[in-house]
């Protein structure tokens, strides 16, 4: 029996405001804890609430980014349960009329490119932090994260396999990253994802039994996460025994899920409009004006960059990975007029470099004006490409330019025949046995010469010019 | 009857109070009156009235994304039933 699963996915992104969504405390993370808080995050008896504007141009810009529907108005919930991170016994969200609705983003799969839905976009309020004591029967609050804004991203159940999912949420927090709305730090929970699975007999139409995965804080473990989840579910099913509708948490170093002991009784959160706050009401022209500050997203850019620089899919997809990737990249193909050229340094040595020590680009030492000189010097025959790569070396560890360090280690390609004539003269003299050999018909020794006048040369001839040369020399005398 | 004692068990659960058996009594009754009371709302015509959740007509009230001073920790630590160093210290609450 062949089955197949079916993933719907909850996705919280923490958004970069300055201040939290209903007071000015900060949101700045790693700070002492309970110094970022006031009367309003902390749930004080009287206090008012106050919607923060930039909250809403975020939520709006991930709705158009994702080709949701925005509502004309929409209202803030109550949602009502006990919880010591939640100081006021209930987290300010929404729930019958969230921000967008009715979106979907595009992700590409071996075989072609698939849509996926997404239900809901809604405005939120996150909860604090607790800290376990491991010895005594104790847990701490930090409630400097409680109100600091997040959206909550609701998929439609149209995944069928992990791998799907994975791809789904990848696509998702590149939009966000894109859209500089959040930082993207799953590590740190500001991008966190919830998953519902089940699975069914392929072919059925009904939706089987599902549950709902938590605590897989890295895209890894959220495909093994689910990987593992539907190989239950389908041994369960498989032998005969029934999936229970539970919250189940992903164990990382035991590679598996288990169920979350004392959550079991259902929720009752009796939703009602939170009184606090008034509705939301956006027109044709607040969405116009949101719409014209949104960057150029992730799959368009791929899609020019294939086209413009005429650069394969794959480097296009490297190359876009993030925004500032994507801009160093232009800098430099346009500046050098070497596209191909430019992502090949770029993908090749330059990611080698910063990946080593754990950078990324936007911390890169050799500036795109640099690199583009570089690859003129190149092209124009200045250097050869052997120099270049130990150039590239001091360029990145000393932060000069490609003239600079050329000049001060006297650095020029030697190009005067003369000079070259000279050196392979001397390379024959030296080792007249080989070049006998040469002439009897051994030519894989040639190279053996190329090498030769290298090191005669210390690197600096051009290789073409040697090998030119060289072939008329070896021939005629 | 509209509210039953069930139900009044079952709201008292969720707000984690406890109630003896002559305040459930008590309150079943008074519940239900009070929603008998209110529902001489029901006899209003509100044919062609939009419904709304708010009771003035108000919309976008909106404060800038400016960070301002927050409660010294003392001062948010003050009220709490128990603290320790900079944390509320609370029942351990299992994941």
């Amino acid at each position: 029996m062949e089955y197949e699963p079916i993933i719907g996915l909850e996705v919280h992104a923490q958004l970069l405001t300055k201040s939290k969504i209903f007071c000015g405390c900060s949101t700045q993370f790693g700070v002492e804890p309970n110094s970022h808080t006031c009367p309003v995050c902390m749930g004080m008896p009287g206090v008012l609430p106050v919607l923060n504007k930039k909250v809403v141009e975020y939520t709006m810009k991930m709705a158009l980014a994702t080709h949701c529907r925005i509502n004309e108005v929409c209202n803030f919930a109550r949602k009502n349960y006990f919880y010591p991170d939640l100081p006021k016994g209930y987290q300010i969200s929404q729930y019958a009329s969230p921000l967008a609705e009715h979106g979907y983003v595009d992700i590409e799969l071996n075989g072609g490119r698939k849509k996926i839905g997404i239900t809901r976009i809604h405005m939120e309020e996150d909860a604090g932090k607790l800290l376990h004591d491991e010895h005594t029967p104790s847990s701490y609050v930090d409630m400097n994260r409680t109100g600091v804004p997040l959206i909550e991203i609701v998929s439609e159940p149209d995944m069928r396999s992990a791998e799907e999912a994975t791809a789904y949420l990848k696509r998702l927090h590149e939009i966000l990253v894109y859209l500089e709305i959040c930082d993207g730090n799953m590590e740190e929970g500001s991008f966190r994802c919830d998953a519902n699975v089940s699975i069914r007999l392929k072919g059925e139409t009904a939706f089987g039994t599902r549950t709902e995965l938590k605590n897989m804080n890295s895209f890894r473990n959220v495909q093994r996460a689910l990987e593992y989840e539907i190989r239950r579910q389908e041994y369960l099913l498989a032998s005969g025994g029934e999936v229970v509708q539970e919250t189940k948490l992903w164990d990382d170093a035991q590679g598996a899920t288990y169920s979350m002991r004392g959550k079991e009784e259902a929720h009752d959160y009796r939703y009602f409009p939170d009184p606090d706050l008034v509705p939301v009401v956006i027109d044709g022209r607040w969405i116009e004006e949101v719409r014209e500050t949104l960057p150029e997203l992730p799959l368009e850019k791929r899609e020019r960059f294939i086209q413009e620089y005429q650069i394969p899919p794959y480097d296009a997809g490297v190359l876009t990975s993030s925004r500032v990737l994507a801009d160093y990249f232009e800098e430099v193909a346009k500046l050098s007029g070497k596209p191909k050229a430019a992502s090949n340094w770029i993908m090749g040595e330059i990611l080698r470099f910063l990946n080593e020590e754990k950078r990324d680009i936007t911390s890169c030492p050799i500036l795109p004006q640099s690199l583009s000189e570089l690859i003129q010097l190149i092209e124009d025959g200045t250097i050869s490409g052997k120099m270049a790569k130990d150039i590239f070396e001091d360029m990145y560890t000393t932060g000069k330019g490609p003239q600079q360090i050329i000049e001060e280690k006297g650095l020029v390609q030697i190009t005067d025949e003369e000079i070259l004539k000279k050196a392979i003269e001397e390379v024959l003299a030296a080792n007249p046995v080989q070049a006998e050999q040469y002439r009897g018909g051994k030519e894989k020794i040639f190279g053996y010469f190329v090498g030769q006048v290298m090191k005669v040369t210390r690197g600096k001839a051009n290789p073409a010019l040697v090998n030119d040369l060289l072939k008329k020399m070896l021939a005629g005398s | 009857m509209k509210i039953t004692r069930a139900e009044v068990e079952y709201v008292a659960h969720l707000a984690r109070l406890e109630f003896s058996e002559d305040e459930k009594e008590k309150f079943t009754f008074q519940l239900n009156n009070i929603l008998a009371y209110v529902d001489m709302l029901n006899q209003v015509d509100t044919t062609d009235i939009e419904p709304v959740s708010h009771a003035i007509a108000l919309n976008n009230a909106f404060r800038e994304d400016v960070v301002e001073d927050s409660l010294n920790p003392e001062l948010s630590l003050a009220n709490a039933p128990e603290a320790r160093g900079p944390f509320f210290r609370v029942p351990k609450v299992i994941e």
